[in-house]
């Protein structure tokens, strides 16, 4: 029983938005490339971070159609992003909290 | 249930277990989905492990990340986003009913995502003569030879490296493969508006691996690029 | 009234529409899969318990005198690493989860056929790297693969060992991709969610478990491989890497894998209790979400196995704090299943013995848990055999509890037949008595300070041991007796009517066996679940 707010026949993106999407990856790759180049210090990883999950979203949202699909598929995808974060924060703060004690070996 | 017109060519594709096309196309875009979620965590325990010896041996990581080759990495990033393109492009094709654009998007598609692939077998074998390969002949060296910052740790970068860019690269292998079957399917007119359901999934796999290297390529490519001195 | 069609008497049905061998390895029937999976299961719950009864024969003497220090330690790995990934992990949901959500739902079959008959194959091929490990002298790391020993120093078969385990995940992670799928998009018109059985909702939960957990051991395995076989240091601190960041890793999947294993049995047991008191569950949402609950927290707390292993302190804090909250959903199941029999009309059966059976020995098993998530009193006990008391409570005294139960509950649907029931209860009632005599002396060998993982050990533990080596005896006959009447009744068992129990829930409105169709027409839904009224009790005779 389907029961997503059906709409006859596939749905179809103009190519416009498709072309339009695929620019902004080109740019942002050549942004990062270039920001990497500059001496931001401690912000250059959350930088680099930043342009990729942004090209990463528009990869989900427009070229895996995410922005038109069901609920149940961007709950899955809201579902592994969250339980990615879980893994890599739960597990760094067992190892960014190691020194904190000031006794040695823990 | 809003009901179709019969359509012979598409109920003899509707499995038995099914209700009707639009179920099955339902399920199975979930499938996929669902696939792609265990994906992303098992890329993640690569990542985990990325970003624990990060933090913990940054110089190291930054020069060994200083010896790959920045705008061969950015040009081929290039190359897999092209061939996100022409794959969107494919289902779009599909979507559409023209099946010989099909045909041309996914032979784009697979060119693409073979010189990709061509790419990374030269930088794999760059990386081999400069002994950058893990094991016994293992020796980082910067670009005026001098032995890399905190040299003894750099072998956890190249790993992972490999690792990461190894599974990517696995990832692509199966794609091509997939891609050469779909061709196939659909220049014998086996996609239609009504049905390419193979195709649109096929697509959602390969903008998944594209993601991937969407956070490969800063994390391996682009650590401390400015050579400011620390 | 659920107005399915009445069960046409037919003798048609999965197990005879077609016949020969290929017929089995090719089908594509959910009901098939789930019996191929049976075999497997079987099979390797044998293997794991023929290991476990080396391991019973050595602790009944103090000395390390009928194997090798290092034989033991292969004897507890191979125990372990059967028990969990090839019995445990897959047993119920690939059994009564494949045979039976279809059938609840209302569907004809899951919504991936191939796809669940791959991942029987892939259980098959995983297995199969598990026997070979074994013909080639097994692996000594113990279940946990701890590096740097497995990596760097053991002289066991690792890699295949490894292997196995990641091609065995796999299974599992098909399993609950199709689970997943079916659940959410094959259900029969009528079937909401509130409406589905809570067996449903317990496989849902595990299936998530599956799909989110399995690929993070996969990857693990993969690490471990890799440094085995190539020496990159990724856990190997002589290269920079940290051997608490595998125990990270694996335990971010080991500990939900628990909960893959209690879960499904936690939905059986509930099946059963509301079929034998003929009422339904006292707070259907609680169970329902309580299950939910259960696989999203069982994810925050994997750092309870290694509050001693350098972790740091703070986040053994955390990870303790966290444990106790996840007791309390499974706390709620068991205040649910006791007010569900209060008041209502309670039939002694053979379910109804392992449900309750399960209801006491999870209770102990979980309490005993909590005494582990207390940072101060596991630096005492982990490590000894206060923790193999208590996991076995868990898993055997539950998980396998509920196996035997659904075993007994779905039997005459699954196969057509009745057993005898005089012999299933004593067996029930043997099984009881050997756990406890094999498991509760290691509660107190664990407090007095006995170590796990040991062939040897003080002589003033020897009679606990020796207890606990005769309850393990007695407890392998009470598995073994119901091979001998379920075979038989396979043969001479009087035929099963479509709804011998009184049960609500559509794979009780058709016939036993159920025909390959699963139903004459789909379903139409139009109560809610559980409904038990005046006019529906059946007494059996």
């Amino acid at each position: 029983m389907a029961n997503h707010s059906g709409h006859a026949g596939p749905h179809v993106v103009p190519k416009l938005l498709y072309f339009a999407v695929f620019l902004a990856l080109i740019v942002l790759t050549w942004v990062t490339t270039g920001v990497s180049t500059v001496d931001l210090g401690r912000w250059n990883i959350f930088v680099a971070l930043a342009i990729a999950i942004v090209k990463a979203s528009l990869v989900v949202l427009f070229f895996m159609h995410v922005w038109y699909s069901t609920r149940l598929t961007k709950m899955i995808v809201a579902a592994s992003i969250f339980w990615l974060i879980l893994l890599l924060f739960l597990t760094m703060a067992d190892i960014w909290t190691r020194q904190m004690m000031g006794v040695p070996g823990r | 249930m809003a009901s179709h017109a019969v359509d012979p060519h598409v109920s003899s594709t509707v499995q038995h277990h099914f209700e009707n096309a639009e179920q099955q196309k339902d399920a199975s875009t979930v499938g996929m989905w669902v696939f792609l979620l265990t994906e992303v965590m098992f890329f993640g325990g690569l990542f985990l492990a990325y970003f624990v010896y990060r933090q913990a041996y940054p110089a190291a990581f930054a020069a060994a990340s200083n010896n790959t080759n920045l705008i061969i990495g950015a040009a081929n990033t290039t190359v897999l986003i092209c061939s996100s393109l022409t794959m969107a492009l494919a289902v779009r094709s599909a979507a559409i009913g023209k099946s010989n654009l099909i045909v041309l998007f996914l032979v784009l598609t697979l060119v693409l995502g073979g010189t990709f692939l061509g790419v990374k077998a030269y930088e794999y074998h760059d990386k081999y003569v400069r002994h950058e390969i893990p094991g016994h002949h293992f020796d980082c060296r910067d670009e005026a030879g001098k032995a890399c910052t905190d040299a003894a740790h750099t072998p956890l970068f190249f790993a992972l490296y490999f690792g990461m860019t190894g599974l990517h690269a696995t990832h692509m292998v199966v794609g091509v493969g997939i891609i050469l079957f779909l061709i196939g399917q659909a220049r014998k007119g086996a996609y239609s508006p009504e049905w390419h359901t193979p195709v649109e999934l096929f697509g959602l796999y390969w903008h998944f691996v594209d993601i991937v290297w969407i956070f490969l390529f800063p994390l391996l490519y682009l650590i401390d690029r400015s050579g400011a001195p620390k | 009234m659920i107005t399915a069609t009445p069960p046409v008497q037919t003798k048609k049905n999965y197990l005879n529409q077609t016949e020969g061998l290929k017929s089995w390895l090719l089908t594509h029937d959910h009901k098939r899969i789930a019996i191929l999976y049976l075999l497997g299961v079987t099979f390797y719950f044998a293997l794991g318990g023929i290991f476990a009864v080396l391991i019973r024969l050595e602790l009944a003497t103090p000395a390390g005198d009928l194997v090798e220090s290092n034989t033991y330690n292969k004897l507890f790995t191979m125990h372990g690493v059967i028990m969990v990934f090839i019995f445990l992990v897959p047993s119920i949901p690939a059994v009564f989860g494949n045979f039976l959500i279809p059938l609840m739902i209302g569907a004809k079959d899951v919504a991936f056929p191939r796809v669940n008959l791959l991942s029987w194959y892939i259980y098959m091929l995983g297995g199969m790297f598990v026997l070979t490990v074994l013909f080639f002298g097994g692996v000594d790391t113990g279940w946990t693969f701890y590096t740097p020993f497995s990596s760097s120093y053991s002289n066991g078969y690792v890699i295949l060992s490894g292997l196995g385990v990641f091609i065995v995940g796999f299974s599992s992670i098909l399993t609950g991709l199709n689970f997943i799928v079916t659940i959410h998009r094959m259900r029969a018109p009528g079937m909401t969610w509130f409406r589905l059985p809570l067996f449903v909702w317990a496989h849902y939960a595990t299936s998530m478990l599956q799909v989110l957990g399995t690929p993070v051991i996969a990857v693990t395995m993969f690490l471990l491989v890799l440094e085995r076989g190539f020496h990159i240091g990724f856990f190997d601190p002589a290269y920079g890497g940290d051997p608490v960041l595998f125990q990270h890793m694996f335990w971010f999947y080991s500990h939900p894998a628990v909960y893959i294993m209690i879960l499904p049995s936690m939905g059986v047991v509930t099946e059963i209790i509301t079929t034998f008191s003929s009422k339904k569950p006292f707070g259907y949402t609680f169970i329902a979400f309580s299950s939910v609950a259960i696989a999203v927290f069982g994810f925050i707390v994997w750092g309870h196995h290694m509050f001693v292993s350098g972790q740091s302190v703070y986040a053994g804090m955390v990870f303790s704090i966290l444990s106790y909250v996840v007791a309390i959903p499974s706390a709620i199941k068991v205040f649910n299943w006791t007010a569900t029999m209060y008041k209502g009309s309670v039939r002694i059966t053979t379910p109804m013995l392992y449900a309750l059976g399960f209801i006491g020995l999870f209770t102990i098993g979980g309490l005993t848990g909590l005494f582990l998530a207390c940072l101060g009193m596991d630096v005492h006990l982990t490590d000894s055999y206060f923790v193999i008391a208590h996991f076995h409570y868990v898993m055997v005294g539950g998980a396998i509890m509920g196996f035997l139960g659904g075993v007994h509950f779905w039997w005459p649907k699954i196969f057509g037949r009745m057993y005898d029931e005089g012999w299933s209860k004593i067996s029930a009632i043997i099984v009881f008595t050997g756990f406890n005599l094999t498991f509760f002396p290691q509660f107190i060998l664990g407090y007095l300070g006995m170590p796990r993982r040991y062939h040897a050990y003080p002589p003033e533990f020897q009679v606990l041991n020796v207890l606990s080596s005769a309850g393990a005896s007695i407890l392998g006959v009470g598995y073994l007796i119901p091979f001998c009447y379920l075979l038989w009744s396979l043969k001479y068992g009087p035929p099963a009517p479509p709804n011998p129990w009184g049960a609500t829930g559509l794979e009780w409105q058709t016939a036993s066996p159920p025909p390959t169709e699963n139903f004459a027409v789909t379903p139409v839904v139009t109560q809610e679940a559980y409904t038990y009224t005046k006019e529906e009790v059946v007494h059996v005779g």
